[in-house]
């Protein structure tokens, strides 16, 4: 038999359902996989080898007994963010090493309603915060793509980098991830993926580690849109455990994929040229721009006048945000506590000092300055209100447009240690993502091309609240039109 | 009058007079079975963290989701206060570390709070009434409990408490002395209990109140009114969690007595928070303005602002109970009862049910007499609230005929009353058993009469220049008929035989 783990999700649910092969041969299949590329790609944290086989048996029995769900006995990797009820969750942390939740999240819950396998939790920035993995506790991971005439080890983004290296490896069908402020797109633009942050509301928050609660979205990392849209699907829902969940059905968006794009009105905004872009990217773009004139699209100049301030305003409301989400880990009832301490301020200050990474810090830092007592108003409701302009920019537009086409990242994925430098280099690889998770609108990232040392970029859509339909409509037919195929080279 | 309530107030110092002023905020635990803002059980008694979620313990992941009846309680005490209710609101968090804390913020309403101005009318200890702006009601989270006398070197934590429903009652400085304190609390207590909000229990910490003193010299408040700037009135300082009236008023004692030797030795207020040590019977210094935390409040991310229906805020207030203003009013006007009296029974919601159901169709002044005398100083003896008296409200209404019938005096009614008490059956049946029935046989009084003044012809002569002695006399024929004599008949008959 072929190898099972170089199939679609898609193609790997319909082989489980006509029973080609069963749950617990992918899953072993993917197991292998791991075993030999982790070493080198550090995309898991922990291989739940074991409940993998279990989970995959109870799968077999299901199809057996025509009782199987939509995701029936598909392997899946799930990003550490998400708490899996007796499987250690970390969210990339020092702070919850060893910790163990006794309950299940959501998004997770319905993967496990649909009949998926969990085969590990998967490595990420520490809490979510970064765009190359090296924030993570458990070292960063690597990019299975190698830039042309060059061994150096890549980034594959983050913060959801264990998801996108993971997928593009194939060590899993596909992957939960969640995306702040571009923590699904910009690690799949760097690894030749597609992931999708969807409306805000539309995927349930509860039982997924919180780094900015306004802003934080789950979504997956899959190796092509109708992938995408599959596991979208599962994964969303209303949830009255999440009280910005939206009660409004899950559509299946599986049949937007392929459907014709004809008399769409793509909007092309004028903001996104940005100084220092290379000309590798704004030439993706007008490819992405010519190939969805082709297809029957009307192209639509459109202005977003505030773009400019939406990673100074990102860089406000998220570590605002943070700063009180993570005063929870105090070690006090779980998570790191230091040893040795004289007073309850020392206790405090060494189990958070020895428990969170720099970039934590830094955030945390930045997140309680912008609230504190005589900044609040200059920093924080200002931030509020700029967000508020940027999201009334999107509002303006959609008359005119059914979709907005963007890159997904200012360049192709870089070298590890290359930007760990200066934070700020390391915080405009947002650009481009972080306002729709400003304006809480869906965004798809898909692979459109590779840049002339063989990288992979990719293209974002972004568009209207809850019309996730049109976005999964034209990433797939950038998909179609773009025809990447192009898989990393094996060398791990 | 508004002259000699400003001079009750007045305190006097070594360099002249001083006035008080106070605002109060006085935390009410919503009554509700479950927190505010997760499934777990409120209730007292429970074993240590044994009603604590994953959500009260701040576990990663979760997130607080509003309980529905906590809000309808708040807004039904907005009613209660005759005040705004504001159909938006929002939570916002207030962080700082502290280990009762477990997700290291506490979900309040600084911004926007659901309850806007009101105003309530307190009765003073002298029958008049003042009233006290509110200036907002919000909802909160309560922390958890620290116990430090476990052990000598670790502290432990009791979650329970965490996430219980509060509701901050906001006054504005409008009391002047700890007796207007201690009556506005109570004043609060008794409409949160009508209205079934809280259940007022200060033992329990289920109603605890935070006193913000001040002191200024003479005049200065009333410019403070006039103005409302608040230059004119004294730095404050703040009084934490006191929760009895007791404390409330000799806390406040003691703070105002404390700043104003302060000033007067020349020295100046430090605002501060300040606890009271009831055992010492002083305030102390918590923490000052400086070491203040900074609490970054911003509005929670994890909750939508908070909007409410009009129809149904409209629903809310046409199921409201009577509240003690209107009961005060309607059962003067119905029952032509005193104020006095009827401040004393709608005190208590149960007692002025208790006497409503007795008073039906019986004199109401007795029977408000009744209640608030014998009965109520027998069921505080036993420990008991009028909802457990183990009186029905029809013994005491038949009690109250036997009077009005002239089948017993109000002497004998006493006597019956403590028969009844024992267990021995209706008044009715105890009168008949004991043969209690008043003497109305004007014959037999008139027999009894005549032969205690045919014994003693000196008294009666005595009589003749001195009315009063008559009450001797009574005393006599009430002593020769077993009490029983009906004393209108006794002073009529004695009367008419001495020539008076």
């Amino acid at each position: 038999m072929s190898d099972l783990t170089k199939l679609t999700l898609k193609a790997a649910v319909d082989g489980l359902k006509a029973k080609t092969f069963s749950s617990e041969e992918i899953t072993r299949a993917f197991l292998t996989n791991i075993e030999a590329a982790n070493p080198r790609l550090n995309a898991y944290v922990e291989v739940t080898g074991d409940k993998a086989i279990a989970m995959a048996r109870a799968s077999d029995a299901r199809i057996a007994s025509g009782t199987a769900g939509a995701l029936e006995g598909a392997p899946l990797g799930i990003k550490d963010l998400f708490c899996t009820e007796g499987v250690q969750t970390t969210a990339g942390s020092n702070m919850l090493r060893g910790f163990v939740p006794p309950y299940e999240s959501t998004v997770t819950a319905n993967l496990w309603r649909d009949g998926a396998v969990m085969l590990g939790k998967l490595n990420m920035d520490e809490f979510a915060m970064g765009s190359s993995n090296e924030t993570s506790a458990f070292g960063p991971v690597v990019n299975p793509w190698k830039s042309s005439g060059s061994n150096a080890d890549l980034t594959p983004g983050g913060s959801s980098g264990g998801s996108a290296s993971a997928v593009a490896a194939d060590l899993c069908l596909a992957a939960t991830a969640s995306d702040t402020g571009g923590s699904i797109r910009q690690p799949a633009a760097f690894t030749g993926t597609v992931g999708i942050k969807p409306t805000y509301g539309r995927a349930s928050r509860f039982g997924m580690v919180a780094f900015a609660s306004s802003l934080d979205q789950a979504g997956p990392i899959a190796k092509n849109v109708e992938d995408a849209a599959l596991l979208l699907q599962s994964m969303c829902s209303f949830d009255v455990k999440d009280s910005t969940s939206l009660d409004i059905p899950t559509p299946d968006w599986t049949q937007s994929v392929g459907q014709s794009v004809r008399g769409l009105r793509i909007g092309v905004p004028a903001e996104y040229v940005v100084d220092g872009m290379p000309a590798e990217i704004q030439a993706l773009w007008d490819q992405g721009i010519a190939w969805l004139k082709d297809a029957g699209c009307e192209i639509v100049p459109i202005s977003l006048p505030h773009t400019k301030y939406a990673l100074p305003t990102y860089y406000i409301v998220a570590p605002a945000e943070a700063s009180s989400n993570l005063a929870r880990y105090d070690g006090m009832r779980f998570g790191h506590r230091a040893t040795g301490t004289t007073s309850l301020t020392d206790l405090y200050e060494s189990s958070r000092a020895e428990g969170f990474g720099a970039e934590v810090k830094r955030r945390l830092i930045i997140g309680a300055y912008v609230l504190s007592a005589g900044f609040y108003d200059a920093y924080y409701v200002k931030a509020l209100k700029v967000r508020r302009r940027i999201a009334e920019d999107f509002d303006a537009v959609w008359d005119q447009v059914d979709a907005i086409v963007t890159p997904s990242t200012p360049s192709a994925a870089f070298a590890l240690g290359d930007k760990q430098v200066d934070p700020l280099q390391m915080y405009l690889n947002d650009i481009f993502t972080v306002t729709a998770n400003l304006a809480g609108l869906p965004g798809i990232s898909v692979p459109a091309g590779l840049d002339s040392n063989g990288l992979p970029l990719g293209l974002q859509v972004i568009g209207k609240a809850l019309d996730e339909a049109t976005v999964f409509q034209v990433g797939a037919a950038l998909e179609q039109a773009a025809g990447f195929t192009t898989k990393a080279e094996r060398w791990w | 009058m508004t002259d000699t309530t400003a001079t009750s107030k007045l305190i006097q110092g070594r360099t002249g007079n001083w006035e008080i002023v106070m605002g109060l905020e006085i935390h009410a635990q919503v009554a509700s079975k479950a927190k505010l803002f997760s499934g777990a059980a409120v209730g007292f008694g429970a074993g240590p963290n044994e009603q604590v979620s994953l959500v009260d313990a701040g576990f990663p992941g979760m997130l607080p989701t509003l309980n529905g009846h906590c809000v309808e309680q708040a807004v039904k005490t907005g009613l209660g206060l005759k005040a705004q209710i504001n159909r938006r609101s929002q939570f916002d968090r207030k962080n700082y570390f502290y280990p009762d804390l477990p997700t290291g913020y506490q979900i309040s309403q600084l911004y926007f709070p659901i309850v806007g101005e009101g105003v309530v009318e307190v009765e003073a200890e002298d029958g008049s009434f003042f009233n006290v702006g509110i200036e907002r009601l919000h909802l909160e989270q309560d922390a958890g409990k620290l116990i430090h006398d476990l052990s000598p070197t670790e502290s432990f934590v009791d979650l329970n408490r965490a996430g219980t429903a509060l509701m901050e009652i906001v006054s504005r400085p409008d009391i002047r002395s700890p007796e207007e304190a201690v009556a506005y609390v109570k004043k609060i207590r008794t409409i949160l209990i009508y209205l079934g909000t809280c259940d007022g229990d200060m033992e329990k910490g289920n109603l605890r109140a935070d006193v913000n003193v001040s002191v200024c010299r003479e005049g200065q408040y009333e410019k403070f009114k006039a103005t409302g700037d608040f230059s004119h009135l004294g730095t404050r300082c703040e009084i934490k969690n006191v929760n009895s009236f007791r404390f409330i008023s000799q806390a406040i004692n003691y703070e105002a007595r404390r700043q104003i030797e302060i000033l007067e030795d020349g020295g100046a207020i430090v605002q501060e928070t300040r606890l009271y040590d009831p055992t010492a019977g002083e305030t102390r210094s918590m923490r000052s303005k400086e070491e203040a935390n900074d609490y970054r409040y911003f509005p929670d991310p994890d909750l939508l602002p908070l909007e409410l229906e009009q129809a149904w805020i409209d629903e809310i207030k046409a199921n409201l109970p009577e509240l003690p203003d209107d009961k005060r009013r309607r059962l003067m006007s119905q029952y032509g009862l005193s104020q006095y009296d009827a401040v004393v029974l709608i005190s208590e919601q149960a007692k002025a049910d208790y006497f409503e159901a007795a008073a039906a169709g019986r004199d109401a002044k007795l029977v408000s007499n009744w209640v608030t005398n014998e009965l109520s100083a027998r069921l505080a003896a036993d420990g008991k609230d009028f909802s457990e008296s183990p009186l029905p409200p029809s013994q005491v209404a038949e009690l109250v005929a036997l009077i009005e019938e002239g089948v017993i005096s109000s002497r004998i009614a006493k006597e019956v009353f403590d028969h009844v008490w024992a267990g021995e059956g209706s008044p009715r049946q105890v009168v008949e058993a004991r043969g209690l029935v008043q003497v109305n046989d004007t014959g037999a009084i008139e027999k009894a009469v005549d032969e205690i003044i045919a014994a003693n012809p000196d008294k009666a002569a005595a009589v003749a220049e001195k009315p009063q002695a008559i009450g001797w006399f009574v005393g006599q024929v009430m002593k020769a008929t077993g009490g029983k004599a009906n004393p209108a008949s006794v002073n009529d008959i004695l009367k008419a035989r001495l020539g008076l």
